[in-house]
């Protein structure tokens, strides 16, 4: 009995608190994508606009995100009758995209005009030192090269 | 040092290939963190200290892959890749590979 009311507080709470920090989140990720809607990230090898008088940059940014109790709850029930896992596909969505603003952010901070040669990379940090893990965790790493003008980069080395 | 994951360095020449430049650097994390990310687990949310601990490893790999490429008389590393693989329980592998080469100046 105690133990089946911790699990439905555990998942109360990871339902209230999630549920939250992911509408956040997003607010603070729309936010902040039109913020930074001037520098675009292509996955290009060259921007045409812009080829000379440029110095290339490798910029990255990277993020761990957990997924709450609920929500790691609801994705096991999912496995017993398929389908998506919309759960999971959000975590993902909100990791990326914070993963392409960090590396933005510190590329608009280098000067640059453009990020080319985006590439995103995911791995699964589920497993803790105990070997017992199942943290649900993802990090997301995004890295590309950022072109920034000659008398730019100049100024800041 | 110029870094890039382009194929070559934007408006600039590539005069010499000194082949394959790498660097690694294996991490455990501490069972505080540990714990700490399994309390953060039932909430959701960012791990700062996991985002940190890759970033910082990340750093100290590409570092390594740097001083490989400087003993060999580089001024530049194109086509860079990272690459992340979990080897043990609690470890994580960061890798950083590119080509070394010389631009022109």
């Amino acid at each position: 009995m105690i133990e089946l009311s911790i699990f439905l507080l555990l998942l109360v709470v990871g339902y209230i608190f999630g549920h939250w920090g992911e509408k956040k989140h997003f607010r603070s990720i729309i936010k902040r994508e039109l913020e930074m809607l001037h520098v675009p990230v292509v996955t290009l090898k060259s921007y045409p606009p812009l080829t000379r008088d440029v110095d290339g940059v490798l910029v990255s940014g990277n993020v761990v995100v957990s997924i709450d109790h609920f929500k790691k709850f609801l994705a096991s029930l999912r496995n017993l009758f398929g389908g998506r896992v919309t759960s999971y596909e959000t975590l993902l969505d909100r990791a990326r995209r914070e993963a392409i603003l960090r590396m933005k952010s510190s590329a608009i901070e280098k000067g640059a005009e453009v990020v080319i040669n985006t590439r995103i990379e995911t791995a699964s940090i589920s497993k803790n030192s105990a070997g017992n893990g199942n943290v649900g965790s993802v990090e997301v790493v995004a890295y590309g090269t950022a072109l920034i003008p000659k008398s730019i980069y100049k100024e800041q080395n | 040092m110029i870094l890039t994951n382009l194929e070559n360095v934007p408006d600039r020449k590539i005069i010499e290939h000194y082949g394959l430049v790498q660097g690694n650097t294996i991490r455990a994390k501490h069972i505080g963190r540990d714990i700490f990310a399994g309390i953060k687990n039932i909430f959701g949310g960012e791990l700062r200290g996991y985002t940190e601990l890759l970033s910082e490893s990340r750093e100290e790999a590409t570092q390594r892959m740097i001083e490989q490429a400087n003993s060999m008389g580089a001024n530049a590393i194109v086509n860079i890749r990272y690459s992340t693989s979990s080897v043990a329980q609690g470890a994580a592998e960061l890798y950083a590979y590119g080509t070394a080469v010389r631009v022109e100046e």
